[in-house]
């Protein structure tokens, strides 16, 4: 064997080393990261209710043109799956996709379905129209043709307060039912003033930490690290004990004279502002701190040897070789805050819940998880965005995690 | 974990409630004494309610509960999309032996239950009567507590605008009634704050939070009597309904899932719940079988009956989807 193929025989299994050593933790990205996030964007377009229940009414409807009635086929291959759905009770699914578009359409299938008949009286469009009134408008069957496709932009529309009207283009849904954008507006503005007060409370705390000899600092990070190491709920609900109106915050408020009567500190967003922050705060500090301590204080020195006042030398010194922390704090934060559920649900009020909640409201509540893959898709979207724009103005290479 | 890997036969039986203070007198009157007669062993579980929590269980394919305690418009919503078993009626001693409001395929009553006004009585002396008292927050300042969501809601709405217990379904049938409830909401809608669990009204009235909340009158007399608390109950303008045992579809417990509903169903049982927690029963037998001291404080006493309003369960199936997409805006926005 000459010596060029057993260098490359050598060569391979190194790189199959190397390959072993990563699979694990690529599979098990694959498997419970990439893989549910594809599953997501998947369901958010999903439109597999009325096709899967109703084979033959479904292929009956893409065949149809759409303008005004469908023709009797139609309404026979309905009015046959129909009966058919309402014996083996498969009909719920249809009905709840049904009822996203036209609110009543549940009681209209199941009163419809309720003792049809096996033979049409007349024709089946007559026998129908005659047992519901809903069937002989152009509208019912236009968001049934709608059901009918494989894939529909609907969760995705409505996510951005958007529907497809009945002439068939995209306009916005009427005031009293357009809310998600104003909740992605809101979820990001509660995680932008986190980050600022992360930061601005962080930052002088990571630089004392960073400045003192590591004994100290030692001792005083795992202030830093053990409510960061207690569990989330126990954190929001001793918040919740410390900010209610005859808590202990309240009452020395008052004890020393501040205030008279107690001040409304929980189930709004000022709740929200002090839990979150405190549970986020140590993404901040950790990062911060593990820049800072890189930094040799001879350079401040320097500066001010040469003349610079502190706050130049500070400015000018100091701060920028931070940028890579703050950036990677402020990212770190932001991100998270995005996602927060539980924290604005136990300390918010009602006009304080984030995207995540209608997550799981879909999730759990209504089993509508069309609309909960479409909000977590579009929030996912738009973090990428922001990190994007973020990415290119902090600049990523500038970033430590810590 | 340990259990889903034994698969759906090795699982115990589960009964589903609505926890706190109830379910833990469910457990003295009829979970333990059931355990000791029969042997079989009973695990619980509680829940908030809502048919999607249900048709995620069933639909899902891995249900973990067999009993269940559900509320009037899941037992027909459910029921319709077939996701409970229908019940053996002959097991339970036939139809006639229960209140016809108890009576249903799928479900058979549980209990009789009031959501209605409470109030903190050591600190107001001199409490609301009325929905219209519960709006006015110049004469009684502080927060407000309602459960989250539109049913009830709304009902106490049209109520605190003046509008008569028995028109209100009426008026809520159409979209005039409908408006005219958002928009009372709209008045009280910065002084509330939202419950969804059964126990978080009490412990919000408890902790100062709001001066008065809606809640159901049987926690309020639990509350009172274990935290010597002097809550009063206002029944003027309660909302009342029957709560029903279901057993989920395809449960692999179905025959012990009915030995356990028949036993909850018999009178003699049943008459040991009132005095534990105030709620009416639903065997006719029962009724005359409760200790008379409780009468007074349970939802089916005659006096409580004319001054409430039924809840209109076939409205709520009709609408609840619609109402709650409403719902949901108007509290967001």
């Amino acid at each position: 064997m000459n010596l060029k193929a057993q260098l490359r025989r050598t060569e391979r299994r190194r790189k199959l080393e190397a390959v072993a050593l990563v699979a694990p933790l690529f599979v098990f990205l694959a498997v419970f990261f990439l893989a549910p996030i594809g599953l997501m964007l998947v369901r958010s377009v999903d439109n597999s209710e009325l096709p899967s229940v109703m084979p033959d009414t479904a292929s009956a409807l893409r065949a149809w043109d759409g303008a005004g009635l469908p023709p009797e086929d139609v309404f026979a291959a309905f009015a046959r799956e129909l009966a058919a759905g309402q014996r083996d009770r498969s009909l719920s699914g249809v009905a709840k996709r049904l009822t996203y578009e036209i609110p009543n359409m549940r009681s209209v299938l199941f009163a419809t379905a309720r003792g049809l008949p096996d033979a049409p009286d007349g024709t089946w469009r007559q026998t129908l129209a005659a047992r519901n009134p809903a069937w002989s408008e152009p509208e019912t069957w236009a968001v049934m043709r709608r059901a009918a496709a494989p894939v529909t932009p609907y969760y995705l529309l409505a996510a951005v307060d958007r529907e497809i009207d009945a002439s068939g283009s995209v306009v916005r849904v009427s005031a009293d039912r357009a809310i998600y954008v104003d909740i992605f507006a809101r979820t990001f503005w509660i995680a932008a003033v986190v980050t600022v007060w992360c930061l601005a409370l962080g930052y002088p705390l990571a630089y004392k930490l960073a400045s003192l000899p590591p004994r100290v600092s030692n001792l005083l990070m795992i202030l830093v690290l053990l409510p960061f190491w207690t569990s989330i709920l126990v954190r929001t609900g001793a918040w919740v004990v410390l900010l209610q109106r005859e808590g202990p915050i309240n009452e020395t408020l008052q004890w020393i004279g501040l205030i008279g009567e107690p001040v409304q500190l929980v189930y709004n967003r000022v709740g929200v502002y002090v839990a979150m922050v405190h549970i986020l705060l140590p993404f901040m500090v950790l990062p911060l701190y593990s820049v800072m301590r890189g930094i040799s204080p001879a350079y401040v020195r320097a500066a001010t040897s040469l003349g610079a006042t502190p706050f130049t030398a500070f400015r000018r010194v100091y701060l920028p070789q931070t940028i890579p922390g703050i950036g990677a704090g402020c990212l770190l934060v932001f991100i998270l805050g995005v996602g927060y559920y539980i924290t604005p649900a136990l300390v918010g009020g009602a006009g304080d819940q984030m995207v995540s909640y209608f997550v799981a409201f879909f999730t759990n509540q209504t089993i509508n998880w069309g609309m909960a893959a479409a909000l977590g898709s579009v929030l996912l979207l738009a973090t990428l965005l922001l990190y994007w724009v973020y990415a290119r103005l902090v600049g990523v290479d500038r970033m430590r995690m810590g | 974990m340990a259990s889903a890997v034994g698969g759906a036969e090795a699982r115990d039986l589960t009964v589903t409630s609505w926890g706190g203070s109830y379910q833990d007198a469910q457990r003295e009157v009829y979970f333990q004494p059931f355990m000791s007669q029969t042997g079989t062993k009973l695990v619980e579980d509680s829940w908030n309610g809502g048919v999607g929590a249900l048709r995620a269980k069933v639909e899902g394919g891995n249900a973990d509960w067999d009993v269940v305690q559900v509320e009037a418009e899941e037992l027909v919503l459910g029921c319709e999309e077939g996701l409970f078993e229908e019940l053996d009626w002959a097991a339970l001693g036939g139809r006639d032996k229960f209140i016809p409001a108890a009576v249903h395929d799928c479900g058979v009553g549980a209990i009789v239950w009031t959501t209605l006004i409470t109030y903190d009585g050591a600190k107001l002396k001199d409490g609301p009567k009325s929905w219209a008292d519960f709006w006015d927050v110049q004469k009684f300042p502080g927060k407000r507590g309602l459960r989250r969501g539109p049913k009830y809601t709304l009902e106490f709405a049209l109520m605190a605008d003046g509008v008569e217990p028995s028109q209100v379904y009426q008026l809520l049938g159409t979209d005039a009634g409908v408006d005219r409830a958002f928009k009372k909401l709209d008045q009280i809608k910065p002084h509330m704050v939202w419950w969804e669990a059964g126990a978080q009204p009490l412990q919000l009235l408890a902790s100062g939070e709001v001066a008065m909340t809606s809640a159901y009158n049987a926690r309020v007399t639990a509350a009172n009597k274990s935290d010597n608390r002097d809550f009063r109950i206002v029944w003027p303008g309660g909302v009342y309904a029957v709560d029903s045992w279901v057993i989920l579809r395809d449960s692999p417990n179905r025959e012990a899932g009915m030995d356990l509903i028949a036993f909850m169903s018999d009178p003699t049982r049943q008459k040991d719940l009132p005095p534990k927690v105030p709620y009416g029963v639903t065997a006719k037998e029962a009724t005359a079988l409760v200790d008379p001291a409780v009468l007074p404080i349970m939802p089916t006493e005659s006096g409580n009956l004319a001054v409430g309003l039924e809840l209109d369960t076939e409205f709520w199936v009709a609408n609840v989807e619609r109402l709650t997409e409403r719902f949901n805006a108007w509290i967001g926005q």
